[in-house]
């Protein structure tokens, strides 16, 4: 479905997309509040940012010195070109462990990869334990927000899924119940597993180890109890020196939640004895993405999510109306680099307001992304209709009698056609908006009259 | 005795067509405050709405018919921040005419900013007794840095208000979302209707909600989309460009 298509269904339930709003907006105001304490704020966004520019210049060079130290520390790593090698990797680890279960923390990345039902069709049980991606697990959808995947959904809801899924009390929207309940059922998953999937944060390329990320401790719970840890790292993750982490971690939960830090923010370094960390370092069109200078620095992302909870279209079309894996306005310039057909509406999904280039830590330039991929979906996937209005239109703006004369005929057509011509449905405007009424004469009309000599 | 600068007047083509009281709102207040003003005939559109729907590539004639028409004079004033950020930003490239280019995209200001970094104007002496409610439009806001916005972490700042707020009587109002998009975005408005309208609406309910009497900015393009949902509804709020607010006041 087209992103304008989506947006509508979304929004003919005007209470809940007003909820929806209100709720992101809401994280936002954290979001401010929490840098606004910060008064060295815009100078940790540049160095970030530099830093970020440093790594994507020496990528190669940072990620052989990554794997360097990580096979020094003991961790077996791998290397994966696309989706399909990353899974056929991970699963290839499992059938060597005979492992057919296993918990799995927050991994965008895996979301990418389509993990899940990759390895459900092998036999394999896959639980998320992050408690957002658990209720969309069962709910068998995909994250809505990179960073609270369950975004979409009300506590009652959430309370009548568990109801069937976890046999909660009926009706019972408390959410420390609610939380309790999904603990021990995650409890039982946890001490069965024996290989535990991860996502990664930070990759550090002096020392070879890397930082996971999460609120609730799932990570290392899964981790620590497993005998195999997988971690899954897209390769634009690195960043140079352990040191360069306090500019990052402050950032980070900051901007996605307000909260000065992640609860933990756990640095994995080498296996414990007796047991395995397996890293798979995965392209998947990073590299592509890389070789397209004006849409490379893309790559920065840090995914804490706060332009999505300060994107105006995110908070009134919701996280599904993208259809992507990575929503909202960093995904609009990421996805059309993964298929730029299937998603040549996101780019347009935008009014370029930019605040998406102002909140984000490592300063993208997300909204200037947007309109250049604009100019490049034109070249490919221009709409006839739209493409020869367009060329109408330059035609005219060229030529000053053209526009003078379509002008004055604009003007007189809106005066003289009767209000139910006008309002047509065919007036996509005119819906939900009157036309400003047309005055008798241009600016340039009565310049002439008055001023000109 | 160095010669008194040239400003050329800008006026964006819908301007031209349906708002031309603010084109003529924005000459006169020019001109009281002491500048020699030109408007060259024979504009047209600077393409901004071709390239922001992927065009950019379509807009060589009109742009190249805009350095053309401007390149003479020493200032060029616009009463729309869209158009300017267009022009400084988005020109594509006239092989031969670089560096006209160049100095255009240097020249060219939107009227807040020519009247508070170039005219240097401090004490405007006049009055407007209402309610005022600002709409910062985006591009000239995070574009132009015509105010800080809220996302950022640096000192308060907006040029607008520190024009208004200079008149007597006016009282600026401060919206619950001080600097959220309204939703128009060109070509947005028509394929991405729903969302645009909601957008239109739920900036207009916040400036109501503080009771404005006029809502202004420095943008038609946002005052159009508002004022048309506001018509729709038949809210009695009034829509002035900041022009017109201005040109009015220091009558």
């Amino acid at each position: 479905m087209s992103h304008p298509k989506a947006a509508t269904e979304f929004l003919k339930d005007q209470a809940n997309s007003q909820w929806h709003d209100e709720t992101l907006w809401m994280i936002r105001d954290k979001r401010d509040a929490s840098s606004k304490s910060i008064p060295e704020w815009e100078e940790l966004r540049n160095l970030a940012s530099e830093i970020k520019d440093n790594v994507l210049s020496n990528l190669d060079k940072y990620l052989e010195q990554f794997e360097a130290q990580a096979l020094k520390n003991g961790i077996k790593v791998h290397w994966a070109k696309d989706a399909k090698e990353h899974n056929e990797i991970v699963l290839s680890i499992l059938q060597e462990k005979n492992c057919e279960a296993i918990v799995k923390s927050k991994s965008i990345l895996t979301e990418e990869c389509h993990l899940n039902p990759y390895l459900e069709k092998q036999g394999i049980e896959v639980v998320d334990t992050d408690l957002g991606e658990r209720i969309v697990q069962f709910l068998q959808q995909p994250p809505s927000h990179i960073v609270m995947p369950a975004i979409h959904l009300k506590k009652r809801d959430i309370s009548a899924l568990f109801h069937d899924k976890l046999q909660t009390e009926k009706g019972n929207e408390d959410p420390s119940y609610l939380t309790n309940a999904a603990r021990l059922h995650l409890r039982e998953k946890f001490l069965a597993s024996k290989v535990a999937i991860t996502g990664v944060n930070f990759g550090v390329a002096e020392t070879g180890e890397f930082v996971v990320c999460t609120n609730e401790g799932n990570a290392d719970m899964g981790v620590h109890l497993a005998d195999v840890h997988i971690a899954c790292m897209g390769i634009e993750k690195i960043i140079p020196r352990r040191k360069d982490l306090g500019v990052f971690l402050r950032l980070l939960a900051r901007s996605a939640t307000g909260q000065p830090i992640t609860n933990y923010s756990s640095h994995f370094r080498s296996p414990a004895t007796g047991k395995e960390i397996h890293l798979v370092l995965v392209d998947n069109g990073r590299t592509r993405q890389l070789a397209r200078e004006k849409f490379k620095n893309s790559l920065k992302c840090i995914r804490c999510g706060a332009c999505m909870n300060t994107c105006p279209i995110y908070r009134r079309s919701g996280g599904f109306s993208y259809g992507s894996t990575v929503p909202g306005p960093i995904g609009s310039i990421l996805s059309p680099g993964l298929d730029m057909k299937k998603y040549s509406t996101l780019p347009f999904a935008s009014t370029l307001c930019g605040s998406c280039s102002d909140v984000c830590p490592v300063k993208i330039n997300i909204h200037e992304q947007l309109y250049e991929w604009r100019q490049e979906i034109t070249k490919h996937h221009g709409t006839v209709g739209k493409g020869l209005s367009m060329k109408l239109a330059s035609g005219i703006f060229k030529s000053p009698l053209a526009y003078q004369f379509s002008g004055s005929l604009m003007r007189k057509v809106i005066k003289s056609l009767p209000e139910s011509v006008i309002y047509n449905p065919l007036n996509i405007w005119g819906k939900s908006r009157d036309l400003p009424k047309a005055p008798k004469e241009s600016f340039q009309d009565w310049y002439k009259r008055n001023r000109h000599e | 005795m160095k010669k008194e600068p040239h400003i050329g007047l800008f006026i964006p083509c819908y301007v031209d067509q349906f708002y031309p009281q603010v084109a003529i709102a924005t000459l006169e207040l020019l001109e009281k405050l002491g500048c020699k003003v030109s408007y060259p005939l024979g504009q047209t559109c600077c393409g901004q709405p071709l390239a922001n729907a992927g065009y950019e590539r379509d807009t060589e004639g009109s742009s190249l018919h805009f350095i053309q028409l401007f390149e003479e004079f020493d200032y060029i004033v616009a009463p729309s921040g869209s158009c300017v950020l267009h022009v400084k930003e988005h020109f594509p490239n006239h092989p031969g005419k670089e560096k006209s280019a160049k100095s255009i995209q240097k020249k060219i200001f939107e009227l807040t900013e020519f009247l508070t970094d170039v005219l240097k104007v401090e004490n405007l002496k006049g009055t407007f007794q209402k309610k005022v409610g600002y709409h910062s439009s985006c591009h000239g806001l995070r574009g132009l840095r015509l105010a800080s916005s809220s996302e950022l972490n640096i000192p308060h700042f907006n040029k607008a208000k520190q024009l208004l707020t200079n008149l007597d009587g006016l009282e600026w109002v401060e919206l619950s979302r001080s600097d959220e998009c309204c939703g128009f975005g060109g070509t947005f408005a028509i394929t991405e209707e729903a969302l645009s309208v909601q957008m239109g609406k739920d900036r207009l309910a916040d400036h109501l909600s503080h009771e404005v009497d006029v809502l202004t900015g420095g943008d038609l393009s946002c005052l159009m989309h508002l004022e048309g949902i506001a018509k729709r509804e038949g809210q009695k709020v009034e829509f002035m460009h900041i022009a017109e607010i201005l040109n009015q006041a220091i009558r």
